[in-house]
């Protein structure tokens, strides 16, 4: 199993009230500090050195823009600095939002710099982006999909295809592709997607044979998906395994149970399930044309229908929908809430902060945070990999106001006693990373009928 | 959609590749009614009102939805060109012509291109022109809820705007989320605006009238005044406190100017 890093690396000067007013999209960049921002992110990239030390085998970064929750607004910078500083890690980007960039040639030879200067330790991951960050960039939203897909074609083109050559797509045109830069790793830097659980994606990735890592998203809709790409996979010849699927799961530890959770609560505005969906205010995570047909009339119901996310929307947050499902209801309530375009306005900053709190358990109950001593979260990070079976595993952790003793002690606590812990339990459970199966190499068993990787069957019980 | 099957049909053209779907009503002299970003709204007051003397030839703009857009078209001069070809395939030209907001942007294109193919020329608050002060409305950061209330000055009191797409439902709410996603691919960036119209449109010699809410919020009336400038012998007329749908928020002023201009 490959066990790596995560943090958010988010802004964590930022007034608590406003983020529940309006979301962590579209608040006035008058509030960000850049002095205070600068400390920040290079107390992250110490933090990445702290987990290399500690024996993690990975660093992963991601990126969004205009918001306090992530100040990876250009996370190639962050990895450029990482490939020198680190010396074995693999420095995983999930994942550069392809729709966005503009310049997909550009980015080929930024990540390739990356790959080069690490000696061949860069992975390598695309994204659509959020919808706010269609805004962020003027990425017109209803070219989401196509731009993804050529800025993909070209990025590989430009890694595998010896220049110099020609490229004239619908959206990006080049007459001279012939990079002085190129990947250290053959054919390519590895290339995970990260998501949540949109169906599309992951048939993608079946069909390119990349390994799909799901972003903390609740457990039984996650094991769907993985039969999901299990199918996809078998139509496209293979037999998935473990290399196929990653999986990041906040884990907040701590020395006692009390402590743990003092910290962990206040994730909650930090980026969890919950949290997530304060992400931003509906006209800006459903931008014309950014979603799906499907997506767009499961939308359709809830914003005109607002009945159906009955009562508080916090709570249905919590009730083991899909994350997205739990994003769409909460961004419906929001409507209500804040432009009272439907209704009136039902609650007010202090009650809505009081029902994000109110279902932490609800949220602990459920595995979207793990909490606890080293000893207590084990068992439950157990359950997570017997169930999902992934072989990629991510510690997603220090969102939220959290003091810097704390994070580094959450750090070492999770690399001293949980991960050597884990990495036993892969062994045990023989859960495969990419770097040791090649993901979309394991043929499909004579009858033609595909084996499932995941279970529900190890949480039975547990959600009831 | 309201529902009057007394006064209008459906049907289907092929134009190029493509199936346009067209509500057709009245009888006369034809009205080629060029609908705005949210769809055809259904058949209102002065559909009826005009549909006594003309025959109103209203085609759902390709990718709104009903009528599927082709692959090649990518801007609003395409979409005047369909209509172009439309024209010419049902020997209507010159025609008259009404278009509203972005319906307006397209006959103002197709005017730039080819006035000779309109006998009059109506634009009721059409974008298209980047005015000089104040912006065209960021409709795109908006929810289509919010962006049909911001389209008229007073929405409580303005009659008719209930009636307008039938009400807020699901399957209302997907027909406009098409119809936003279609108008980005079409005009997201130049947002709503061609940089060159202003200048191509000097070549219009048809009679042109412009219509305009002193309030709108969506196109500001400086984009008309601007037009006014543009379109050699046009005239702009504005109703005052009314916003970007005069067809519904000053009916009786609205229906005295364009039967008068178009009789």
């Amino acid at each position: 199993m490959h066990i790596s890093y995560f943090t958010e690396r988010p802004y964590r000067y930022v007034p608590n009230d406003m983020v529940i007013r309006n979301g962590f999209f579209g608040n006035p960049n008058k509030f960000f500090d850049p002095v205070k921002g600068g400390q920040l992110l290079n107390e992250y990239l110490d933090e990445k050195l702290l987990a290399e030390e500690l024996g993690f085998d990975g660093v992963m970064l991601n990126e969004h823009h205009d918001t306090s929750f992530c100040m990876g607004s250009v996370m190639n910078v962050e990895a450029s600095v990482l490939a020198r500083i680190t010396k074995k890690v693999k420095i995983a980007l999930l994942g550069n939002p392809l729709p966005i960039v503009g310049n997909p040639l550009r980015l080929a030879e930024e990540l390739a710099m990356i790959d080069m200067i690490s000696g061949g330790r860069l992975v390598s991951g695309w994204v659509r982006g959020g919808g706010s960050e269609q805004f962020a960039s003027n990425a017109n939203p209803a070219f989401n999909r196509e731009y993804f897909n050529e800025a993909h074609e070209v990025v590989i083109k430009a890694w595998t295809q010896p220049g110099p050559f020609r490229y004239e797509g619908k959206h990006f045109h080049y007459r001279f592709i012939d990079p002085w830069v190129l990947p250290i790793q053959k054919p390519h830097p590895p290339i995970w997607i990260p998501g949540l659980l949109s169906p599309e994606t992951v048939e993608w990735c079946a069909e390119h044979r990349y390994p799909y890592v799901a972003l903390a998203t609740f457990l039984p809709p996650t094991v769907d998906l993985w039969n999901f790409y299990r199918d996809a996979a078998a139509r496209h010849g293979y037999q998935v395994g473990t290399e196929n699927f990653g999986y990041l799961q906040k884990v907040y530890v701590a020395d006692t149970e009390e402590k743990a959770h003092d910290i962990a609560k206040y994730d909650m505005f930090g980026g969890a399930g919950i949290g997530y969906s304060l992400f931003g205010q509906p006209q800006w995570m459903f931008p014309p044309g950014y979603n799906s047909k499907q997506a767009t009339s499961r939308i359709a119901r809830q914003f005109t229908a607002p009945d159906a996310t009955q009562g508080s929307p916090w709570a249905t947050a919590a009730s083991g929908q899909s994350a997205q499902q739990t994003r769409q209801n909460i961004s419906a309530a929001q409507v209500q809430h804040r432009s009272g375009i439907w209704g009136e306005t039902r609650d007010s900053i202090d009650s809505t902060r009081e029902h994000i709190f109110s279902s932490f358990p609800e949220v602990e109950r459920q595995f979207q945070i793990i909490c606890g001593t080293p000893r207590t979260v084990l068992p439950k990070i157990r359950k997570v990999l017997e169930c999902l079976r992934p072989g990629i595993f991510f510690f997603w952790q220090n969102d939220g106001p959290i003091k810097r003793e704390d994070r580094i002690n959450n750090i070492k606590l999770l690399g001293t006693e949980v991960v050597p812990a884990v990495r036993e339990m892969a062994r045990e459970l023989e859960l495969k990373s990419p770097f040791e199966v090649q993901p979309g190499s394991r043929p499909l068993p004579p009858s033609g009928k595909p084996e499932s990787v995941g279970s529900l069957e190890p949480l039975a019980g547990l959600f009831n | 959609m309201a529902q009057n099957s007394q006064e209008w049909q459906e049907e289907t053209l092929r134009v190029d590749q493509t199936d346009l779907h067209i509500v057709k009503g009245g009888s006369g002299r034809p009205l080629l009614v060029l609908h705005d970003e949210m769809g055809h709204p259904g058949w209102l007051k002065w559909h009826s009102a005009m549909a006594r003397e003309h025959s109103l030839i209203i085609p759902l703009h390709p990718g709104f939805g009903r009528t599927l857009a082709p692959e090649w078209i990518r801007s609003i001069r395409d979409v005047a060109g369909l209509y172009s070809l439309l024209l010419r395939q049902q020997k209507l030209a010159p025609v008259d012509v009404i278009g509203f907001s972005l319906g307006g942007w397209i006959a103002a294109e197709m005017a730039a291109a080819n006035p000779d193919q309109f006998r009059r020329i109506v634009l009721v608050a059409p974008c298209g022109i980047k005015p000089e002060r104040g912006e065209i409305r960021d409709i795109f950061q908006m929810m289509a809820p919010d962006q049909l209330r911001s389209s008229v000055l007073d929405y409580e009191n303005t009659p008719e705007f209930n009636s307008l797409f039938g009400g807020i439902g699901p399957e209302q709410f997907e027909l406009w989320e098409d119809a936003r996603a279609q108008t980005a691919r079409l005009a997201w960036q130049p947002y709503l605006h061609n940089p060159s119209l202003g200048h191509l449109l000097e070549i219009v010699d048809t009679p042109t009238l412009l219509i305009w809410g002193k309030q709108d919020s969506i196109v500001p009336l400086n984009a008309g005044e601007i037009y006014q400038r543009s379109i050699p012998g046009s005239r702009l007329v504005t109703f005052d406190q009314c916003g970007h749908r005069p067809e519904i928020e000053k009916l009786t002023d609205f229906l005295r100017e364009t039967q008068n201009f178009l009789a």
